[in-house]
């Protein structure tokens, strides 16, 4: 049984070299690597803005497509996680115990990609190399809701040629939270211009992180700003291998010591 | 005339101004990060913190599955140590019942307790109303007093302003209510705190009326405790004749052994202090000692609203530490006055709505003030799942019972889930978006609520190619 992708809606759309850097890295790992064509959306959008019945039909609908799978595997803590934080309380609110018996069953199933790297294939070292500046951002949902711990960071350790440096104040949010963004705006990018800040302190030429929700938030105000800084998901990073070569127009780290 | 929160903007609008206010940003920073860092530390040393959370969070379940019991042993053993229980079940009554028995003393002068209670209930402007002066006596309760200004705070109230606001604050108002500031006053804490003393001294030598609040209410004795910092409260406690203290019905425990529980537990969240320096207790009335009458005015006003919510009822177990503001990004970046509540940050957000209700735009606006980033559950010292409880409350408003409603939000919302879960459908949703995509310039504005995005961002690049479009036409990547 090949392990399913489950791209996220986000990804999908805005992001495909994330999906694909995803199949990439999972193949080289000896991963057979499937696609459901018919998979939306997880429901992140719906279920934190308070539309649980909404959320239920797109539970729903993550049964039908993925139910036959053993292992199902998501570039993404915060779509990632919605099967188990969310699915129970969409379906009772939607009072269908059919629906809640499924999600039940299916929510073990789902896992983010960086902990079904470290816990379920039990690698650190990807056989990645990527020689750039590097700081990672720990998203609230990788950080606190799916608790990833140190496993992102053995993971980008562990890649050859990197130079990582620590993101100060990272455990800080920075204000994306779905329809926050757009409802308050003003918080929002309060919050999103001091973790840009902190950004741009650490030199770095690429920004990291599990989620590109948070990626495009983040972006979104670097670019608006006139900075270079690249967003890739983690995924991205450890895809990449010496044959690749650096990328273009993101300078090489030059001494590739870790910090 | 009082300040009050009554007619206060949505959280939204008002952010938009506390946002664009450098000077109140830089105070709620300086603040916030002091205490956090601070309490970090202390928590730090204890091995059994996580103990001490699970253990107060379910005294604190027990307390509210039998809360019945337990006031009515509450005004037992109150009323066999000599005091009077009165039972208030919203704002107005409160209000009442305190206003008579301050009437019935004939004072019209008393000093207060720092209380979140009666400034929840509105207590110093229907005392107003009523010709009598009362004056708070903490610190920050006093600055905010004088400055005829607002709480931002449920620990200090005054936390938005820095030294030199509060400088000139005691400068121009002093006078007006007793003994002036002096006239060289500068902003150095020693001397702005030598002033505050001397100011409320004379207060609490000619009160006969205090009013206070209550951090705990013992059930077994009877007893209540509060703790604070400045020794204010203690004179208030003990120097009055008449002491009426006005207390939610959620600030029960059962036993004194429990109250080690919490005593362990306030000062280190709330102001990272091993201890808080006074910690006083009083039960009913003792001949010889403290005050000849004592009231207990326990007031509901809307906490069994709360209690009936299955999710939201964790919410009763707060002790009212602050540790959520202070650790709050989006409190940070707001301060505390933009909730419209006495009770602000990641609390009041879930607080207000289950006591009130989310009837009115401003309240139902409040679930909404958080990106759910989660940091506030991991501070609480009585494990309240604020996360949960936003959801929850997000549910209410969208799908549920409270009166507002987001009508244009859920069509659109509806709309997108009719798409998301048609395989066919989104399909092609995704491949229109590649093409829309590129006809968006990047540094455009968007429309109507969308704004919210733009203002500060850049729009991301659409692809030209999706994820499933490059599935499909590379048969999965291997062509």
């Amino acid at each position: 049984m090949p392990t399913a992708l489950f791209v996220t809606c986000l990804n999908d759309t805005l992001y495909p070299g994330t999906g694909q850097a995803a199949v990439t890295l999972l193949r080289r790992l000896g991963v057979a690597v499937d696609f459901p064509q018919q998979q939306s959306c997880c429901g992140q959008m719906h279920y934190n803005t308070g539309y649980r019945k909404e959320t239920a039909k797109l539970a729903r609908h993550f049964v039908e497509v993925f139910g036959e799978y053993d292992e199902i595997v998501v570039p993404s803590a915060s779509c990632g996680g919605l099967p188990s934080e969310a699915y129970e309380s969409a379906a009772e609110a939607a009072g269908d115990a059919g629906l809640l018996r499924d999600v039940r069953e299916i929510a073990p199933r789902v896992h983010e990609l960086t902990q079904y790297l470290t816990d379920t294939l039990g690698v650190e070292d990807v056989g990645a190399h990527f020689p750039h500046r590097v700081t990672y951002h720990p998203t609230c949902h990788s950080l606190r809701a799916r608790g990833l711990g140190d496993r992102p960071y053995r993971l980008l350790r562990a890649v050859g040629g990197i130079d990582f440096v620590e993101l100060p104040a990272q455990e800080e949010c920075c204000g994306f939270g779905g329809t926050f963004s757009v409802k308050n705006g003003a918080v929002s990018g309060a919050m999103n211009g001091d973790k840009a800040r902190h950004v741009l302190e650490t030199g770095a030429h690429v920004l990291a992180a599990v989620d590109n929700s948070c990626l495009m938030n983040i972006g979104g105000r670097l670019t608006k700003d006139g900075h270079a800084v690249r967003t890739m998901h983690l995924v991205e990073i450890l895809a990449r291998t010496e044959a690749d070569g650096p990328l273009a127009d993101v300078p090489v780290a030059r001494n590739g010591a870790l910090r | 005339m009082s300040k009050t929160f009554m007619g206060w903007p949505t959280f939204p609008k008002a952010a938009e101004t506390a946002t664009a206010d450098e000077q109140l940003r830089a105070n709620v920073r300086r603040a916030t990060h002091t205490i956090r860092t601070k309490r970090a530390a202390l928590v730090e040393e204890r091995p059994d913190w996580q103990d001490l959370r699970d253990t107060a969070a379910a005294l604190k379940d027990d307390v509210l599955a039998h809360l019945d019991t337990y006031l009515e042993q509450i005004e037992e053993k109150v009323t066999a140590a000599g005091g009077t229980v009165h039972w208030a079940a919203d704002a107005d009554e409160a209000n009442r019942i305190v206003t008579g028995l301050v009437r019935d003393t004939g004072e019209s002068e008393i000093v207060k307790v720092k209380s979140m209670l009666t400034e929840e209930i509105g207590l110093d402007g229907a005392l107003e109303a009523a010709g009598i002066s009362a004056r708070e006596t903490d610190l920050a309760a006093t600055i905010v007093q004088l400055g005829d200004d607002l709480p931002s705070h449920v620990v200090v109230p005054a936390l938005h302003r820095n030294r030199s606001e509060i400088r000139d604050i005691f400068a121009r108002e002093m006078g007006k209510h007793g003994r002036p500031a002096p006239e060289d006053l500068t902003d150095e804490p020693e001397e702005l705190a030598e002033a505050a003393r001397l100011h409320m001294r004379e207060k609490f030598l000619k009160a006969k009326v205090a009013v206070s609040g209550a951090n705990f209410m013992v059930a077994e004795t009877g007893t209540l405790c509060i703790v604070e910092s400045e020794g204010n409260g203690r004179m208030c406690l003990t120097l009055a004749d008449t002491l009426i203290s006005v207390v939610g019905i959620e600030k029960t425990v059962p036993t004194w052994q429990d109250l080690e529980v919490y005593l362990q537990l306030l000062a280190r969240s709330a102001t990272g202090e091993r201890m808080a320096p006074y910690t006083s207790t009083w039960t009913g009335v003792t001949d010889g000692d403290g005050p000849r009458a004592f009231h207990l005015v326990l007031v509901d006003n809307g906490r069994t609203r709360a209690l009936a919510d299955p999710v939201g009822r964790q919410a009763l177990r707060c002790i009212r530490c602050g540790a959520c503001m202070n650790i709050c990004p989006v409190y940070e970046r707001t301060g505390g006055q933009t909730y419209g509540s006495v009770y602000p940050g990641p609390i009041g957000a879930i607080l207000n709505p289950l006591l009130k209700g989310a009837d009115d735009p401003q309240t139902a606006s409040l679930p909404y003030a958080s990106s759910l980033c989660g940091a506030c559950n991991e501070v609480c010292p009585v494990k309240i799942r604020f996360t949960d409880v936003l959801l929850k409350l997000r549910h209410d408003v969208a799908e549920g019972d409270a009166k507002v409603k987001h009508r244009a939000e859920k069509v659109a919302l509806k709309a997108v889930e009719g798409v998301m879960d048609r395989g066919p459908l989104w399909n092609a949703a995704v491949k229109a978006a590649g093409t829309a995509g590129r006809l968006l310039p990047k540094d455009m504005n968007l429309p109507g609520p969308l704004h919210g995005w733009t203002d500060s961002r850049a729009l991301p690049d659409i692809p030209k190619e999706s994820f499933r479009s490059w599935w499909k036409r590379t048969e999965g990547g291997t062509k």
